[in-house]
């Protein structure tokens, strides 16, 4: 994967998917609508806020509740490459995996950022640069299962290119 | 794979996952691609699944005995948007000739998929609703996916898997008068954080777990994944094997842990020191024993759901409500699972109980649990529900809040009008 670069989003712990789509957007089925309404219950102007590029950094148990595939589909609308959290919900790690998001698990994620950070991720070097705070963090190897689905941009990607 | 995991025996979890990947032997940490039994879809599929899966360009599934699609989200349609999503389900289902289209009619998806016998023990079964894991009280290893992953098996029949590790709950004992096992999984999830089996399997073992009936085993395995588990599954017995026999199912895989299975965890629960106890909002792990409340009012009590809306569930709180009025300032609403849990409810005269208390008796859909319909919640508002969530605006105005409770403890709130101990009604 290239490097990705952008700013940082910070949230708390177990910020669940009624947080990130709430269910009165679940049946507008239109992408730019649904997205227009992400996160908006605790933090109303992050829509219009993220660029193409940034990042997601929260705490424990990340997009946790239930299966809406448009809680991760939104950020992916959004231009948010990469999510950065102490831990996930499994159901929300294996969408944002197969829609081509980087999840990285990193211990105490929420005190090595502030909002706003400008950061490189880069997976080769398995590290993270905080530029903001000029600080580098090492990170977990994505295990190469995983990084195939990533590299070729989300599991459908890849099903498409082995039929 | 090192010596230790080669040695050890295998979690109920570990064996399903092994009889289903083209490795026989997995461990936990190990990505698998695994053949799937069943997919379970419900409006989703008019969501992003049939947007997703037009992008494969593909003009068939790749088996169309092996899907069971249902509507039950929103039904009947409260909205033109949710009649389109509809539409979008019923030509998607028509197209791809799915064998098994429940309609609307039947009920909630997690209920009436295992009424039908389609879970049966020694399956895997993903399906597109979170609450999927309800099928582990029928011993199947069932979790829920997102809508790209039902993509990947309508096309495939397969979906990777990272085998996860299995925590041990033994229980013993038996639940008291009005504890339900509500109580019992919304204390466990209490006591282990809602991030505490996280990517891990959960297993029900022991006398206790035996005790408990079928449907208070689907309560449990129901929301496990309110612990962040991927799975929930009960050890299979003779209860079980008389409910599958009872509703003629066969052609099943009981199966069994091994003695010297592995688990990353065992905790022991004595079920008869279990007591009536609340998630208070909004998070399903913040449990407090309900004599430990203050007085809290409440506007609104809902009994059903995924979770709790079985024929145990209603003849549980019809017990409490029989010749009783509610509160006045409180709206039951009650909505049977099912259709053939509300024509029973019917015969055993339950329906007339809840009618005659001053409930609202709806049609059975998930409605209320996420604040689609039948029951949405205004501004500042307080609602005891028997459901699984109790997230911020969940069931409707983001100001309003949810305590999640069993039946018992729903309807002896309702009579009360405010939050009070079953026991004590």
């Amino acid at each position: 994967m290239k490097e990705i670069k952008g700013k940082v989003f910070l949230f708390g712990d177990d910020i669940n998917t009624d947080d990130i789509v709430p269910h009165q957007y679940l049946n507008l089925r239109d992408d730019n609508e649904i997205t227009k309404h992400t996160l908006e219950n605790i933090s109303p102007n992050f829509a219009e806020s993220v660029r193409e590029g940034d990042v997601i950094v929260a705490g424990k148990n990340f997009g946790s509740g239930s299966s809406r595939e448009e809680a991760v589909n939104v950020l992916k609308t959004l231009g948010i490459k990469a999510v950065i959290a102490e831990s996930f919900a499994r159901i929300y790690f294996r969408n944002l995996i197969n829609l081509g998001i980087l999840a990285i698990k990193l211990k105490k994620a929420k005190e090595q950022f502030s909002e706003g950070d400008n950061i490189i991720i880069t997976l080769d070097k398995g590290e993270i640069i905080n530029q903001t705070k000029d600080i580098r963090i090492p990170i977990e190897k994505i295990p190469d299962f995983l990084l195939k689905i990533l590299e070729s941009g989300g599991i459908l990607n890849k099903i498409k290119k082995s039929k | 794979m090192n010596l230790l995991t080669e040695n050890s025996g295998k979690t109920i979890a570990e064996k399903i996952l092994s009889d289903h990947s083209s490795n026989k032997s997995v461990s936990p940490g190990e990505f698998i691609e695994a053949d799937i039994d069943l997919v379970m879809v419900h409006e989703q599929l008019g969501g992003r699944i049939h947007k997703e899966y037009e992008k494969l360009g593909l003009d068939r599934v790749w088996d169309t005995e092996k899907i069971f699609f249902i509507l039950d989200h929103w039904v009947p349609a409260p909205s033109i948007e949710a009649a389109k999503m509809h539409q979008d389900c019923r030509n998607f289902a028509k197209k791809y000739k799915f064998k098994h289209d429940l309609g609307m009619d039947k009920g909630i998806c997690h209920q009436v998929l295992t009424e039908l016998g389609f879970a049966k023990p020694g399956m895997l079964i993903v399906g597109s609703d979170s609450h999927t894991t309800t099928y582990g009280a029928f011993n199947c290893f069932s979790t829920g996916i997102g809508a790209t992953d039902v993509s990947v098996v309508f096309a495939t029949g397969k979906l990777w898997f990272m085998v996860p590790e299995t925590q041990k709950f033994s229980f013993e004992g038996q639940l008291r008068d009005k504890v339900m096992s509500k109580d019992l999984i919304l204390q466990i999830i209490g006591d282990l954080s809602t991030g505490g089996s996280e990517y891990k399997s959960m297993e029900f073992y022991g006398d206790g777990a035996k005790s408990l009936s079928i449907d208070s085993r689907m309560t449990v395995s129901n929301m496990v994944v309110e612990a962040g588990a991927k799975s929930g599954i009960f050890i299979p017995d003779n209860k079980l094997v008389e409910w599958l026999k009872g509703r003629s199912i066969s052609n099943y895989k009981l199966t069994m842990p091994d003695d010297n299975a592995d688990y990353v965890e065992e905790f022991n629960y004595d079920l008869s020191k279990i007591v009536p106890v609340v998630a208070k909002p909004p998070s399903p792990d913040n449990v407090v024993p309900v004599s430990e409340l203050p007085e809290i009012k409440i506007d609104q009590a809902f009994l059903g759901s995924c979770t709790n809306g079985r024929l145990e569930d209603l003849r549980q709180a019809a017990q409490i409500l029989k010749n009783k009025k509610i509160h006045q300032d409180v709206r039951l609403i009650v909505i049977p699972a099912s259709k053939e849990i509300y024509l029973n409810a019917i015969k055993e005269g339950l329906i007339e109980i809840f009618l005659n208390s001053n409930a609202i008796v709806g049609n059975p859909t998930c409605g209320p649990c996420f604040g689609g319909h039948l029951g949405v919640l205004g501004p500042d508002e307080v609602c005891i529900s028997t459901t699984n969530r109790n997230f911020i605006g969940r069931m409707g105005d983001v100001s309003s809040k949810i305590y999640l409770a069993s039946p018992t403890t729903t309807a002896a709130s309702a009579l009360k009008g405010k939050i009070v101990d079953p026991r004590e009604v």
